[in-house]
């Protein structure tokens, strides 16, 4: 069989999810092929093409490609899905933007977030925020699976596939008009070795710059938020971890003011290890912590800055 | 302006989840069922709508079993003028259920699908964009700010990364995100009013759809449990713990 992975990139750099990607689609098939969307995108191909195991590199260019335009990107899969026996998409916000689409215009049932392949048509996939582990099997010709990158090791460096170019397709229906990104010189929440996750107890945007981000500066950290305190305006949707935001499974997860309702858990109990701080000594998040300290962040956070010297 | 409203009813969202022991399901006896709460954003921005004289009639519609009528009448509660509950006693897959509602939005001729991103039982996030290719309708997912004039829709979506905004042509399908806004609670008039609305019941043969599953479901079970580990009693202990202990610092 053969496998089409869709890369995930910004247009100049190529995430390691595609890396983690193409190793769930190793574990399916040997014939693995990476397909690069987007505007100006002759870098992420190279770098796809790299990317030991991989067949051959398919850039797809376009504007509305480009700008992650649902319509056009899963038209552009769907002309390329005649070769291939099944699509695999990094289970990203964008990913799951347009998989679906791929799935219907194919007649296949998606199968979302898969973190385990068990063979080329059984697949492990998380549940009711993660509380339950579901393995289906599928009948479908064609199939179509996100996966959940933090599950999956990233496929190694060491190729050499050939990049070949073929015609985006544009969107009618649907124009993009602008976006707002938030910009950081920390690393990636999703790729992060560290993450410091803040809560509802920082109680405003204010206090949550305050403490959380120098200490994230400090470890090299990314800055993580729940869902409680990214509602309440303290931190952007883009650092949401939990069951409707990102999955992390960073080395180090380090939980501050934050209760650990059922859909954050969800997002960070892969972590290796767990702190929590947390001034309620029955909080849930304490039942995950591989590290608990019971004290007010006002006074446990600059102690913590302290010790790290 | 017709918008429909797709709602679910499943485990309330502070349930906990548990698994049968025999790894055939979740199981759901005697547990609390609600509207999945993106539905519940998809129905108070539809009846925001209707409020400002944007949209003149909203129609909630579910695929699931005779209980799932509670969850319309939620909806109903809210503000939703009429239902439809096309009733199923077996779960129905993603694909299946955005193949009766892309049958229901053209019987309608709704101008408008609003929906949640995702059911918080599958956890697919999947059906709104399903939807939109059956329909050839432009597609707005993880919507946090719809704005509707002059048949088209300009949304805010929650990307990686940031915001991203969009345009999409009517009739078009958005999916809302958790920052939508803040779904209000139904009066207890309003509740009472509720009951005197319609609900429509069909069947899925009605509208042609095959809902055979097409997934196999192997096996239910639980993860790995995480034990809890221990209390540190200060800072420095923390960091001295997770340098030598843990090695992750």
């Amino acid at each position: 069989m053969a496998v089409l992975v869709v890369a995930d990139s910004d247009n100049a750099h190529l995430r390691d999810t595609t890396h983690k990607t193409v190793t769930a689609a190793l574990q399916m098939s040997g014939d693995v092929d990476v397909l690069v969307l987007g505007q100006g995108a002759d870098a992420v191909a190279a770098a796809a093409g790299k990317i030991a195991g991989v067949r051959k590199v398919i850039l797809a260019e376009g504007a509305d490609v480009g700008h992650g335009v649902a319509e056009a990107i899963s038209a552009t899969i769907v002309g390329l899905m005649g070769g291939y026996d099944a699509l695999l998409v990094p289970a990203t916000s964008a990913g799951k933007n347009f998989a679906p689409r791929v799935a219907a215009s194919l007649d296949a049932s998606p199968i979302s977030d898969v973190v385990e392949v068990v063979s080329s048509d059984t697949f492990v996939r998380p549940i009711y925020a993660g509380n339950a582990l579901e393995t289906v099997q599928t009948g479908d010709a064609k199939k179509v699976l996100t996966v959940r990158p933090t599950a999956f090791k990233a496929a190694e460096e060491g190729g050499s596939a050939s990049v070949e170019k073929t015609a985006a397709a544009s969107a009618t229906g649907t124009k993009f008009v602008s976006e707002e990104m938030v910009k950081s010189d920390r690393p990636e929440l999703t790729a992060a070795k560290i993450v410091v996750s803040g809560g509802r107890a920082m109680g405003s945007a204010e206090e949550f710059q305050r403490v959380i981000e120098p200490l994230a500066d400090k470890l090299g950290a990314a800055v993580g938020a729940s869902r409680a305190a990214v509602d309440a305006g303290y931190a952007p949707n883009d650092y949401q971890v939990g069951q409707t935001g990102k999955v992390v499974a960073p080395a180090l997860y380090i939980a501050i003011g934050i209760s650990g309702a059922i859909q954050h858990l969800a997002g960070m109990k892969d972590s290796k290890v767990i702190v929590a701080i947390n001034k309620d000594a029955d909080a849930p998040i304490f039942q995950v912590a591989d590290y608990g300290l019971v004290a007010d962040y006002k006074t446990a956070v600059p102690e913590l800055m302290a010790a790290l010297g | 302006m017709k918008v429909l409203v797709p709602v679910k009813r499943v485990i309330d969202y502070n349930v906990k989840a548990r698994v049968k022991p025999d790894q055939s399901g979740v199981d759901l006896a005697n547990v609390k069922m609600s509207m999945n709460p993106f539905c519940e954003i998809a129905v108070e921005e539809a009846v925001r709508l209707k409020e400002k004289g944007v949209a003149t009639e909203v129609i909630a519609v579910s695929v699931g079993p005779t209980q799932a009528q509670e969850t319309i009448r939620t909806a109903l509660a809210m503000g939703a003028d009429r239902g439809i509950l096309i009733q199923s006693d077996v779960d129905v897959e993603p694909l299946a259920v955005a193949k009766l509602l892309a049958a229901v939005a053209k019987e309608e001729g709704v101008d408008v699908v609003l929906m949640g991103k995702q059911a918080i039982d599958g956890d697919n996030n999947a059906v709104g964009q399903m939807l939109s290719q059956l329909l050839g309708w432009p597609q707005a997912s993880f919507a946090s700010k719809v704005e509707i004039a002059g048949g088209k829709a300009t949304v805010t979506r929650e990307v990686d990364g940031g915001l991203q905004v969009l345009e999409v042509a009517l009739p078009a399908v958005i999916t809302a995100d958790l920052r939508l806004n803040e779904p209000r609670y139904a009066s207890l008039p309003n509740i009472m009013k509720a009951k005197k609305k319609e609900i429509a019941v069909k069947a899925t043969g009605d509208y042609g759809v095959d809902v055979a599953p097409r997934l196999k479901v192997l096996k239910v079970t639980e993860p790995a449990k995480r034990s809890a580990g221990i209390k540190v009693e200060t800072a420095a202990d923390l960091v001295s713990k997770l340098k030598t202990e843990a090695g992750v610092l």
